[in-house]
C-alpha cells in the first residue's frame, strides 16, 4: 500500500537513474571517448535541453511544440553574436573595408555595426539575453494563443510556421545574421580559446553541470502540484478551469521553461561546436528534437536525455556508413515510436526490462510492482 | 517609391502582379484542397501531404517520358491522362497509408502529426533513390508554351491560365462531392458525430477511408498542375506544408469558401509585396500577417458559432 | 437595471440570451436563487438546461442580460474568477482527473495555491491532508484515496467529482445530472450525499429522475424551449397544465 500522504520530490528509484545517468555523462563518456567524440557527445547533450523542456511541454502538458528550435536559436545566436564580436576586434578585422564589425557584415556593405549588435558586447548582458530573449518571444506567442484558447494541432501548426518565418528572415537578412551560413568562424571567450581540445572538455563539462540544473528543475516541477496540474490539464482542461485555475497561465509558464531550457542548449551548443546557423531554427530540426523527446519517453525527464543520444548517435553512424538509409530509419522511428511504443525507452524499460530484473534479483522477487498514481 | 514609374506602367506593373499573385492563388488552392478534405473535414493532420502531392507530379513526369518515346501522336493530350493517373496513385497511397496508419491513431491528433511526418522523411528517401535528388521537369505539350499578349504590356501566359482552370474546375468537383453528393454528406455527418454516424449505418471506417484516398488523390492532381509551372525535386512537398496549412487553418478549418478566400487573400498579398521588399521579406511579413491575426481570431475567417 | 448587491437571492439571472448563429438556445431567461435554496432545473432535451449553467459559470458567453452573485457581475468574469466568487459546477459526464490518484484529484481542487508559483510551491500540509480526508469520507472514498481516478466506479467518479466541488466549499453550487448512470444503491447513497451537502449552501441542480426531484428541491423550474415555463414548488409545477402538455404528460 503506498502512502498517499507523503510526498518527495524525488523518490529512491529516481535518484538512482539520476545517478546513473551522472555516472554515464561524467565519469563513463570522458574516460572511453576520445576528444572529438566527446564534443560529439556534447552537442547532443546540447539538443537534450530542448528534449527535456518538451517533455515538460508534450509529455506532462499536452502542448505540442513544432517550433522548439526557435528558441533553441534564438539562445545559440545570442551567445555567437557575443562570440562573434569578441573575434571581430579591429586587429582581427583589419584587412576589411570597415574593421571592427563581423566579417559577413563587411561582405554585405555594412559599415557600422546596427544598435542591437551593441549590447552583445557585454558578456553579463549575454548571458541575460540567452535567456531572456526567447522567454520574452515564448511569453508573448503564449499569452496570445493561450489566452485565446489555441491549442492542440492549431498551436502546433502555428509553431511550426514561426519557426518557418525565423528561418526565412534569418537567411534572408543576411547582412545582420550572416544569413545562411549562420554565424561561424567563433574562436575566444574573453581571450579562453574554445577551438582546443582542453576548451572542448571544459565545456563538455559545464554543458553536462548546467543539463543537470535543468534535469533538476525539470524533476522539481514535474513533481509540484503545478506538475500534477499539467497532467489534470491536458486529460481534462474544462475541469481545472472549474476548480479555479487560470488554465492559461500555466500554460504559458511552462512553455516559457521549455523554451529557457531550449535557450541554454542553444548557447551551450554555440560554445561547443562554434558556430550557429538557421539549419538548427527551422521546422526539420524542431521536429527532430520532438522524436528525441518521444523515443526516450514523452512522460519521463531522464529518458529524453537517452532518447535524445540515442537518436543522434544513431543518426551520425547511419549517415556516415549509409546516408540514405538514414532517412528511412529516421521516419520509420516517428511511426513506430508513434504506433508501436507510446511511452519510447522509458515505456519499455518500465514494463518490460525492470519487472525482469527484478525476477533476478531474488531478494526483490516478493516485492509488488509499486508504480504511485500521481 | 511609386514616383519612378508612369501611371500606365504602374497599372502594369500591378496587373501583372496581380496575375503572378492569381496563378500562386491557383497553386494554393489546389494545394489546400486535398488538405481541406483531410484535415478540415476528418480533423487529421497530414504532414505529408506535400510527398502525396510529389507522386503525382513524378507520375506526370514519368507519363510525359512514356508518351514522348511510345506515343509521341497523343503527346498533346498526355497531360489529362497523367492528372487521372496521378489521382489514382496518389489516392491509393493514400488509402493504404489510412488502413496501415492513419486509422489507428484518429483519437490522437498529435501523434498522426509525428508519425505522417515520418512517413514524409520516407516518401522523400524513396523518391529520391528513384528519380535521383536532382529537380526533374515534364515536356510541356506546345499548346501550353507562350503567352497571350493582353495589352502592349500586359502578357499572361497559357500554362498560367491552365492551372487557373483547373484549380477552378478541381474546387468545383469538390464542392459538388462535399456538399450535393450522399458521400460528402456521409462525410460530414462522421465529423458531427462519429458514434451517431455509425449507429445510423454509415460504415465509418470505409467512408473515412474513401475520404483519405480521395484528399490524398487531390494533392496528386494538384502535384500534377505544379509540373506545368515548375519543376519536381524529392524534397519540394516539404516546402509547400507550411503554407498549405496555414491557408487551410486561416480559412477557418471545415470551410471550402474560407480555403479559397484564405488562398485569395494570402497570394494577393504576398505576390503584390513581392514587388516591393525582397522575396524572402514579403513572405516573412505576409506569414507574420496570417499568424498575427490567427492569434486574434484563431476559428480563422470562416468558422460558425457552435454550441458546446 | 439590476441591483447586484440584493441580499435577498444569492443568484440573479435577467433577461439572459445566448444565441448560436441566430438560434437562441436560452431566450430572455430569468430567475432568482435565495439563500440556502435548492433549486431544481428540469426541462425536455434540448430545452436549454446545460445551457444556462454554462453561461452561469462562463463557460458559454452570452448575447445578453445579465447575472449577479453576491455583488459580482458574472458574465464579465473569467471562469476561473467565478470560481474564486463562490460558484462551482459539476458537469454531465463526471469529469475527474483519470491519470491522477483520488487523493491527487482532491488535492488540485483545494482551494490554495492556485497561481502558477502558488501551484510550483505548494505543500502538502497538515491542514490540506486533514481537509482531504474530511471531504473522501463524505464522499465514500476514504478507502479509495491512493487509487488512480480511472479504475473507480462511473457512480464513484461522480462522488469523486461532487468531492472536489465540496473541498471548495462554494455558496453557489451546480449539479448538472448528478444520479446519471447510477445503480439503485448508489442513487440512494447520493441523495443522502447530497441532502447533507445542500444544508448550508444554494444548490441548483439538473435532473431527470422526478422521485429524486421531489426530495431535494425548494424550488423547480421548469424551462421549455430556452424559456421559463413555469415556476414554484413541486406540486405546483407538477399540476400546471404548460407543464404537463410539453414534458410531465408525455
Amino acid at each position: 500500500m503506498i502512502n498517499p500522504f507523503t510526498h518527495k520530490y524525488m523518490n529512491g528509484r529516481e535518484a538512482l537513474g539520476f545517478a546513473i545517468l551522472a555516472a554515464i555523462i561524467f565519469v563513463l563518456f570522458p574516460l572511453v571517448l576520445e576528444p572529438f567524440r566527446l564534443n560529439l557527445f556534447g552537442k547532443y547533450l546540447t539538443y537534450a535541453f530542448v528534449a527535456v523542456g518538451l517533455v515538460l511541454c508534450w509529455g506532462v502538458g499536452g502542448i505540442l511544440s513544432l517550433g522548439q528550435g526557435v528558441f533553441f536559436g534564438l539562445g545559440g545566436y545570442c551567445m555567437a553574436m557575443f562570440l562573434k564580436l569578441e573575434a571581430s576586434s579591429p586587429e582581427n578585422t583589419a584587412i576589411q573595408s570597415t574593421p571592427g564589425i563581423p566579417d559577413f557584415m563587411d561582405w554585405n556593405q555594412l559599415t557600422a555595426l546596427p544598435w542591437w549588435w551593441e549590447p552583445f558586447n557585454s558578456f553579463a548582458f549575454t548571458i541575460f539575453a540567452v535567456v531572456a530573449v526567447p522567454v520574452v518571444f515564448a511569453f508573448v506567442i503564449g499569452v496570445a494563443m493561450f489566452r485565446r484558447r489555441v491549442g492542440g494541432v492549431y498551436f502546433a501548426i502555428i509553431t511550426q510556421a514561426i519557426a518557418a518565418i525565423l528561418t526565412i528572415l534569418i537567411i534572408g537578412q543576411q547582412g545582420f545574421t550572416g544569413g545562411v551560413n549562420g554565424i561561424t568562424d567563433l574562436r575566444t571567450l574573453h581571450g579562453w580559446d574554445i577551438r582546443t581540445d582542453e576548451a572542448k572538455t571544459t565545456l563538455y563539462f559545464v554543458n553536462g553541470v548546467l543539463l543537470f540544473a535543468v534535469l533538476f528543475a525539470a524533476q522539481f516541477v514535474r513533481k509540484s502540484k503545478l506538475g500534477r496540474l499539467l497532467i489534470a490539464m491536458r486529460d481534462q482542461e474544462d475541469r481545472v478551469r472549474f476548480s479555479g485555475y487560470d488554465v492559461a497561465n500555466f500554460k504559458i509558464f511552462v512553455f516559457c521553461l521549455g523554451a529557457a531550457f531550449a535557450a541554454i542548449g542553444g548557447a551551450m551548443f554555440t560554445l561547443q561546436v562554434g558556430f550557429m546557423s538557421p539549419s538548427f531554427v527551422g521546422i526539420v530540426p524542431s521536429i527532430e528534437m520532438v522524436i528525441f523527446a518521444a523515443v526516450g519517453g514523452r512522460l519521463s525527464i531522464l529518458g529524453a536525455v537517452y532518447g535524445t543520444l540515442l537518436v543522434n548517435w544513431a543518426k551520425t553512424t547511419f549517415s556516415e556508413s549509409f546516408p540514405e538509409l538514414w532517412l528511412l530509419g529516421l521516419g520509420a522511428l516517428f511511426i513506430a515510436v508513434v504506433m508501436a511504443f507510446p511511452n519510447g525507452l522509458a515505456g519499455v524499460w518500465a514494463e518490460q526490462v525492470a519487472p525482469r530484473l527484478r525476477k533476478l534479483w531474488p531478494g526483490n522477487a516478493a516485492a509488488p510492482e509499486n508504480t504511485p498514481a500521481e | 517609391m511609386f514616383s519612378d514609374y508612369s501611371m500606365s506602367e504602374l497599372t502594369a506593373i500591378f496587373a501583372m502582379q496581380g496575375f503572378a499573385g492569381l496563378i500562386l492563388f491557383s497553386v494554393f488552392v489546389l494545394m489546400a484542397l486535398g488538405l481541406a478534405i483531410i484535415f478540415g473535414q476528418m480533423g487529421v493532420i497530414n504532414m505529408a501531404h506535400g510527398e502525396f502531392m510529389i507522386l503525382g507530379a513524378y507520375v506526370t513526369y514519368l507519363l510525359s517520358n512514356f508518351f514522348e518515346a511510345y506515343l509521341p501522336a497523343l503527346f498533346s493530350i498526355y497531360f489529362f491522362i497523367a492528372m487521372a493517373l496521378a489521382f489514382v496513385v496518389s489516392g491509393a497511397l493514400g488509402m493504404f497509408v489510412e488502413w496501415a496508419m492513419i486509422r489507428h491513431l484518429y483519437k490522437r491528433p498529435l501523434d498522426t502529426l509525428l508519425a505522417t511526418w515520418g512517413l514524409s522523411l520516407i516518401l522523400q528517401q524513396v523518391y529520391r533513390s528513384v528519380f535521383g535528388a536532382r529537380e526533374v521537369g515534364v515536356t510541356i505539350p506546345d499548346w501550353m508554351i507562350g503567352s497571350l499578349p493582353l495589352t502592349d504590356m500586359i502578357e499572361i501566359p497559357i500554362n498560367g491560365i491552365f492551372v487557373m482552370v483547373l484549380a477552378v474546375g478541381i474546387s468545383v468537383a469538390v464542392y459538388v462531392m462535399m456538399y450535393r453528393s450522399r458521400w460528402g454528406q456521409q462525410v460530414r455527418a462522421i465529423n458531427n458525430n462519429r458514434v451517431m454516424a455509425d449507429a445510423v449505418g454509415i460504415n465509418t471506417a470505409w467512408t473515412d477511408r474513401m475520404t483519405f484516398a480521395i484528399g490524398c488523390g487531390v494533392a496528386g492532381v494538384a502535384g500534377s498542375a505544379f509540373t506545368m509551372i515548375g519543376s519536381t525535386g524529392p524534397t519540394a512537398g516539404q516546402l509547400y506544408i507550411v503554407d498549405t496549412f496555414l491557408v487551410v487553418v486561416f480559412g477557418g478549418a471545415g470551410s471550402l469558401l474560407g480555403t479559397i478566400a484564405s488562398a485569395f487573400s494570402i497570394s494577393q498579398a504576398q505576390s503584390i509585396l513581392e514587388f516591393f521588399l525582397s522575396g524572402s521579406m514579403a513572405k516573412v511579413l505576409t506569414l507574420l500577417t496570417v499568424v498575427g491575426i490567427l492569434m486574434l481570431r484563431p476559428q480563422g475567417l470562416f468558422a460558425m458559432k457552435l454550441r458546446k | 437595471m439590476l441591483d447586484y448587491n440584493n441580499p435577498n437571492f444569492v443568484l440573479m439571472v435577467e433577461g439572459l440570451t445566448v444565441s448560436f448563429d441566430g438560434f437562441k438556445a436560452v431566450n430572455d431567461l430569468s430567475f432568482y436563487v435565495e439563500p440556502n435554496e435548492c433549486r431544481v432545473i428540469i426541462g425536455p432535451n434540448g430545452a436549454g438546461k446545460t445551457t444556462v449553467l454554462d453561461l452561469i459559470c462562463g463557460r458559454t458567453k452570452a448575447t445578453a442580460g445579465a447575472v449577479a452573485f453576491k455583488g459580482h457581475d458574472l458574465l464579465k468574469m473569467r471562469e476561473d474568477q467565478i470560481v474564486h466568487a463562490g460558484v462551482g459546477r459539476k458537469f454531465q459526464t463526471p469529469s475527474v482527473y483519470e491519470d491522477l490518484s483520488v487523493f491527487a484529484n482532491l488535492e488540485l481542487s483545494y482551494p490554495k495555491g492556485h497561481g502558477v508559483f502558488g501551484a510550483l510551491f505548494f505543500r502538502r500540509d497538515q491542514a490540506v491532508r486533514e481537509r482531504i480526508e474530511e471531504i473522501a469520507e463524505m464522499i465514500f472514498l476514504k478507502d479509495h484515496l491512493a487509487q488512480k481516478a480511472a479504475f473507480l466506479s462511473h457512480g464513484q467518479k461522480q462522488w469523486l467529482e461532487i468531492g472536489m466541488l465540496l473541498i471548495q466549499d462554494p455558496e453557489l453550487l451546480m449539479l448538472d445530472e448528478p444520479v446519471a448512470g447510477m445503480s439503485v444503491a448508489e442513487r440512494k447513497k447520493t441523495a443522502e450525499l447530497l441532502n447533507r451537502i445542500i444544508a448550508d449552501r444554494s444548490v441548483i441542480v439538473i435532473e431527470h429522475d422526478m422521485g429524486f426531484v421531489e426530495d431535494i428541491a425548494t424550488r423547480v423550474t421548469v424551462l421549455h424551449q430556452g424559456k421559463v415555463l413555469s415556476e414554484g414548488s413541486m406540486d405546483r409545477v407538477q399540476n400546471d397544465p404548460k407543464v404537463i402538455e410539453v414534458y410531465l404528460g408525455h
